[in-house]
């Protein structure tokens, strides 16, 4: 004897589904791979009849229950015949746990649904906001409360960060200066070329990267390196409970995690963006060299001469604010984070497009600010 | 019916770098039955069923399910295979982005070539068998319970109707009530879909409520196979202190009492 549930493994399984004298007739095996070729929605019968059915399994059954349930609706008493005691088992496995029909439907989404739908992802975004300073109020509160009491500062974890997001990340930017630097040089040459202002490239160079280029792009290659490695660090151990352990020992997890961090990033962003503006006027010296013959001493003699410090000083300022920025979202989205893995993916990308966004939202004013100042 | 066993593990050896698992383990599987694997701590249950269906590569030894072999086939030939049996791993292993429905419906949606009405209909009837209620088919695995959740992943695993089903530790972590829940629904489900099932577990309640077979690994390899009367007279420290141990005798006693 085989046995009855061995599927058929030739993949040519066949069902079939006639009506003889006022009796559905399947034949056959009902299988999940099967049951796609029987049309269940036409015709009427007294009884269904499977003794020609050789394999049946759970979607068979539920092919056959449907039919049953069909019938039933349209007034009559249909009695199934013909099958072995372990098919009428699963038969009544299947009526047992089907689902009433017309019982499931979603419904479709109304143009009132659509409004509300906008509404509540406004409101969703502005308590987010509101959630994110009220965040920055707690680590600047935080901060305070150490400052006040220097005892519990955290200096191995500041110092562990401050590795973690200043001295690994050297590399990165000066490479990404340096080559700004030379774009500059070289897309500034072609065109001051013209008007046989080569020397101005300098000028170009230097006041384009210690205002602006320098610490901006060293900030988004930070929020993309360092927020989202908050993001996700705090975010797993949010994940597995490790912050509530730390509040149930006595531990703040702001005073710990946050603060470590967001310190360590305030005191290393400016430094990253020294290193940053020196390797693109590195850059960019050595291409207006090859490019136009500006020797290295008369490029540092017209930077000292023609470029006021203030441009350095312009630039230095935001350093702090944004690595604020950066810090707060980072840890703050992966405060977020939920019981499961997708949430942390999410919010981690989360984290570094609202870092990048909030950082050159905050430059661009910084610029209107320091137009309207005159520096 | 014919005796072949529905999985033969013959010679097995795994490795991880320098640290054996399994030297030379041998196992049969019945059609039909519910066998229950028992071991120590890293004595590789979990292990064994990774091998068993083709996740992991065994360093020597031969595997057979349905008499065909898991690892030297070709592509097309796995994927039959594997048509052919449900996996349910600890804590269900459910797909995060999708929702039980679309959980219970990824196999169907895979493996065959069903309309969307029959694959939500079929979704609908598996959860139901589980005992999940109706709501729950379009919840996110993260807003179940851990039982939920196990019970969604075995809906899962029923879904394409497999021959075998390898359940890895499905009673762990759930309260007594859950757990015996889900051995009734696993003998419940053996009964309606002729199920065989290969249970990695440490619950000495499941061995006793629902196993037909146990087989003990231990030192790298099966040390004893038998039916839960048989486990008490086998001559070996470990096993004797698993099953005469004071949490064997109060799951004999509960198993008498009732």
């Amino acid at each position: 004897m085989t046995n009855p549930f061995a599927h058929s493994t030739n993949g040519n399984a066949i069902a079939r589904i006639s009506v003889v004298d006022g009796v559905f007739v399947l034949e056959g095996d009902l299988l999940i791979s099967t049951i796609e070729q029987l049309d269940l929605r036409q015709g009427l019968a007294e009884a269904i009849d499977l003794s020609r059915v050789h394999h049946l399994d759970t979607a068979g059954a539920w092919a056959v229950v449907s039919l049953e349930r069909r019938l039933q609706e349209a007034g009559l008493a249909p009695l199934i015949t013909g099958s072995s005691q372990m098919q009428a088992d699963l038969i009544e496995t299947l009526r047992q746990n089907m689902p009433q029909l017309g019982d499931q439907h979603a419904p479709s989404l109304t143009l009132a649904d659509r409004f509300e739908k906008i509404g509540r992802r406004a409101v969703a975004a502005f308590q987010n906001a509101l959630a994110i300073v009220g965040f920055l109020g707690e680590v600047v509160a935080s901060i305070v409360g150490l400052v006040l009491r220097p005892t519990r500062v955290r200096w191995t974890a500041i110092i562990h960060h401050m590795q973690q997001v200043g001295l690994n990340a050297v590399p990165i930017v000066s490479l990404m200066a340096f080559l700004i630097g030379v774009v500059l040089a070289f897309q500034g040459a072609a065109q001051l070329r013209q008007f046989g202002a080569e020397v101005f490239v300098v000028d170009l160079i230097a006041i384009s990267i210690l205002r602006e280029l320098g610490i901006l792009l060293t900030a988004i290659i930070v929020a993309g390196r360092s927020g989202s490695a908050f993001t996700a660090a705090i975010g797993s151990m949010k994940m597995r409970e490790e912050i509530d352990a730390m509040r149930t020992l006595g531990l703040d997890p702001i005073e710990v995690l946050v603060v470590p961090r967001v310190v360590a990033l305030m005191l290393m962003l400016p430094v990253l963006g020294v290193i940053a503006n020196l390797a693109g006027l590195v850059g960019g010296a050595m291409m207006s060299w090859i490019e136009l013959g500006v020797s290295p001493g008369v490029f540092q003699s017209r930077l000292a001469s023609n470029t006021g410090v203030w441009h350095l000083g312009v630039g230095m300022i935001k350093a702090p604010f944004f690595a604020l920025i950066i810090g707060i979202v980072g840890c703050f989205e992966g405060m977020q984070v939920e019981g499961n893995a997708e949430s942390l993916g999410h919010l981690t990308s989360t984290s570094v497009v609202l870092s990048i966004f909030l950082v050159i939202t905050a430059d661009a004013m910084f610029s209107i600010f320091f137009a309207v100042m005159g520096v | 019916m014919t005796d072949d066993p529905i999985i033969s593990v013959r010679g097995l050896v795994t490795r991880f770098g320098k640290h054996t698992v399994h030297d030379g383990l041998d196992l049969d599987v019945q059609r039909g039955e519910i066998i229950g694997i028992v071991g120590g701590s890293g004595t590789g249950k979990s292990v064994l069923l990774h091998a068993v269906v083709g996740l992991l590569k065994p360093a020597a030894g031969q595997i057979t399910v349905f008499g065909e072999n898991v690892r030297d086939t070709s592509a097309d030939d796995y994927r039959r295979l594997r048509k052919r049996w449900g996996v349910m791993f600890q804590d269900g292993a459910l797909f995060s982005s999708l929702n039980v429905q679309q959980n219970v419906e990824a196999p169907m949606r895979e493996q065959l070539d069903l309309s969307p009405a029959t694959r939500a209909a079929l979704a609908a009837i598996k959860v139901r068998m589980v005992g999940l209620p109706e709501n729950a088919l379009q919840k996110m695995p993260s807003e179940l319970s851990g039982g939920m959740r196990k019970r969604a992943g075995f809906a899962r695993a029923i879904a394409l109707d497999p021959e075998i089903v390898f359940l890895d530790e499905p009673t762990a972590g759930l309260d007594p009530i859950g757990a015996a829940a889900f051995d009734t629904l696993t003998a419940q489900l053996r009964r309606a879909l002729g199920l065989t099932v290969f249970l990695v577990t440490h619950d000495l309640d499941s061995l006793h409520a629902i196993c037909d077979r146990i087989a003990v690994l231990a030192e790298g390899r099966v040390l004893a196979t038998g039916t839960m009367a048989q486990m008490q007279d086998v001559d070996h420290p470990w096993v004797q202190a698993y099953f005469k141990g004071p949490r064997a005798r109060a799951a004999l006693a509960q198993k008498e009492a009732s």
